[in-house]
């Protein structure tokens, strides 16, 4: 457990000195500044504009680190030769993996914490309301960031990080299109069509179940029930992903 | 107990063609390294030394055979609490300073926080380091790496330490060094397991080797044993006088004649007929300078072995 702390420790310090974090954090205040002046060329509802415009920046943001940092977890480890040194000390592969799964989601969630500070004093300082249902909004976004951390890092075990960034980004998509898939599955002539739409719909995680922007965009609470249920599928998918990866990475050779 | 016993270790990999038969790095290694021995691991480049040296590290799962690090099979990693590693031509997290990646490397080790204050002063100091301590990996030279790299690999005071081509690239001054730390292990009665191409790097500080070439070890031992095993000795006889190199038996025995002016170099291929050849040159009124007798070098053992191996 200790070498685990160590590592996470070790890989927070590592996207704490990256600058494209802080790149990319300048690009979310752009864009959650940039909602205030687009609700003002509105007629109408100025306030949903902000917040939906807020709400999909923290969500960008945090779906694109979670893939470009994700794919290099253990990719950059193994093309650098880094892993060398460190698994020639006593620690075991699945440690390793843990260490670096848990170090890049406290840098996720500092992040998403921090543009949801600054979603709030924009809508603070625009005179928009602030409500509960912003924050379910966000914790939503959080597991579904730490789920497609887990999805890239789980092909980044085994093939590159052009690779892997490719189908993690595949997977999101269909991820936000799965209720899309069993639909055209039921409605297709052809088997094989049938056979690919519902294999992809049981192979690739619900997404929109952890999106609720729209929700909270209207101040409609989604309630602790329905949380704790989209929290726990996103934990346990990811927990799944990342036992697949240790499996896969403890029988790799380097 | 050894510190690391090798048995019938063979390693193939897929040779990346559909249809083609694998590829095989290593064939029936056999070995085994003493505690408080310096060994060297010596062949030439993809002869299979960083394959063995990652399979002894766990790093790469041997096809078939058996291999234990200090009495313990390699799969166990707690056994790396008291081995240290340094990697060919390393690569370390760059965003680090000196001071900061050896305390991520001692706590990754399991040293606590008494022994870190004292380990990784004392270590920047070996090395030379003290004044880096605050600047960024990346600003390191190729020099200071290497000295930063072989300081995470002790840093836990390790029984063994494996080394990988630990002086390749180095200026002189940086190989004397790393030759001084080896020799200083020893002293401290750490046995260091190093693999190298350069015959130089072996004879100077080694106690036993073994040398590998595509894969299968073709000799080891003792440096002396290697080579003194009565091959390729010769003697070189530096005279002064004119006509030497026409003499009888200088004829009839010598491998080689140099003509230098008033000098002449004959060189004979052992010492059988050394005493015919000096007593011709006496007998000739010539005036012997010198008499060398050259026992076979490491080189020559290297050499042979793997001409013979093609």
């Amino acid at each position: 457990m200790q070498a685990i702390g160590v590592i996470a420790r070790n890989s927070f310090r590592e996207y704490l000195r990256d600058k494209i974090l802080y790149n990319l954090l300048f690009f979310a205040a752009l864009l959650i500044g940039g909602s205030v002046l687009l609700g003002t060329l509105t007629i109408a509802e100025h306030e949903k504009i902000v917040t939906d415009m807020g709400l999909a920046a923290i969500n960008f943001i945090g779906v694109i680190i979670s893939i470009f940092l994700g794919v290099g977890l253990v990719s950059k480890e193994i093309e650098r030769r880094t892993i060398y040194t460190i698994l020639a000390k006593p620690i075991t592969r699945v440690e390793f993996l843990l260490g670096k799964y848990l170090g890049l989601a406290s840098i996720i969630a500092v992040n998403v914490m921090i543009m949801f500070t600054m979603f709030i004093a924009t809508l603070w300082m625009s005179g928009s309301s602030v409500h509960g249902a912003l924050g379910e909004a966000v914790a939503l976004i959080l597991i579904e960031a730490l789920l497609v951390t887990a999805i890239a890092m789980f092909f980044s075990t085994f093939s590159s990080s052009i690779l892997s960034a490719t189908i993690t980004i595949g997977m999101y998509v269909i991820g936000h299109l799965t209720s899309d898939l069993k639909g055209i599955a039921e409605k297709s002539q052809n088997q094989v069509t049938e056979a690919v739409m519902t294999g992809l719909y049981y192979l690739c995680p619900n997404l929109e179940l952890l999106n609720v922007k729209g929700q909270a965009a209207s101040g409609e609470f989604v309630g602790s029930m329905y949380l704790i249920t989209a929290s726990a599928y996103g934990f346990l998918y990811a927990g799944l992903l990342l036992t697949g990866a240790c499996i896969i990475f403890q029988r790799r050779d380097f | 107990m050894d510190a690391i016993r090798i048995e019938h270790v063979s390693k193939t990999v897929p040779s990346g063609w559909p249809g083609q038969p694998p590829v095989t790095i290593l064939s029936d290694l056999s070995f085994s390294v003493g505690k408080g021995e310096i060994y060297g691991f010596l062949g030439p480049n993809g002869a299979g030394k960083t394959t063995t040296l990652k399979i002894l590290m766990g790093l790469m799962q041997a096809s078939s055979g058996h291999v234990e690090v200090l009495g313990a099979p390699v799969q166990d990693v707690r056994i790396h609490g008291k081995v240290g590693f340094l990697p060919e031509s390393p690569y370390f997290y760059d965003y680090l300073t000196g001071e900061e990646f050896l305390r991520f490397y001692g706590r990754l080790a399991g040293l606590g926080r008494a022994d870190l204050e004292r380990r990784v002063p004392e270590l920047l100091k070996r090395m030379r380091l003290e004044e880096a301590k605050g600047r960024h990996l990346r600003r390191f030279s190729k020099g200071m790496l290497q000295r930063v790299g072989l300081a995470q690999a002790i840093i836990h005071d390790p029984e063994l330490v494996v080394l990988d081509e630990p002086m390749s690239g180095l200026d002189p001054i940086g190989r004397k060094e790393v030759r001084d730390l080896i020799l200083q292990l020893r002293d401290q009665g750490k046995t260091v397991f190093f693999s190298t191409h350069i015959i130089a790097d072996v004879e100077m500080v080694c106690d036993r080797v073994g040398i590998l070439h595509k894969g299968r070890l073709l000799a080891t031992g003792a440096i002396e044993d290697l080579v003194g095993d009565g091959e390729a000795q010769t003697v070189e006889i530096v005279s002064e006088g004119k006509g030497l190199d026409r003499l009888a038996p200088v004829k009839a025995y010598a491998t080689r004649v140099l003509n230098r002016g008033n000098r002449c170099l004959i060189v004979l291929p052992g010492p059988d007929h050394l005493d015919d050849v000096i007593t011709a040159i006496r007998q000739h009124k010539g005036n012997l300078v010198s008499v060398t007798p050259h026992k076979g070098s490491l080189e020559d053992v290297f050499i042979r072995q793997t001409s013979r191996a093609m």
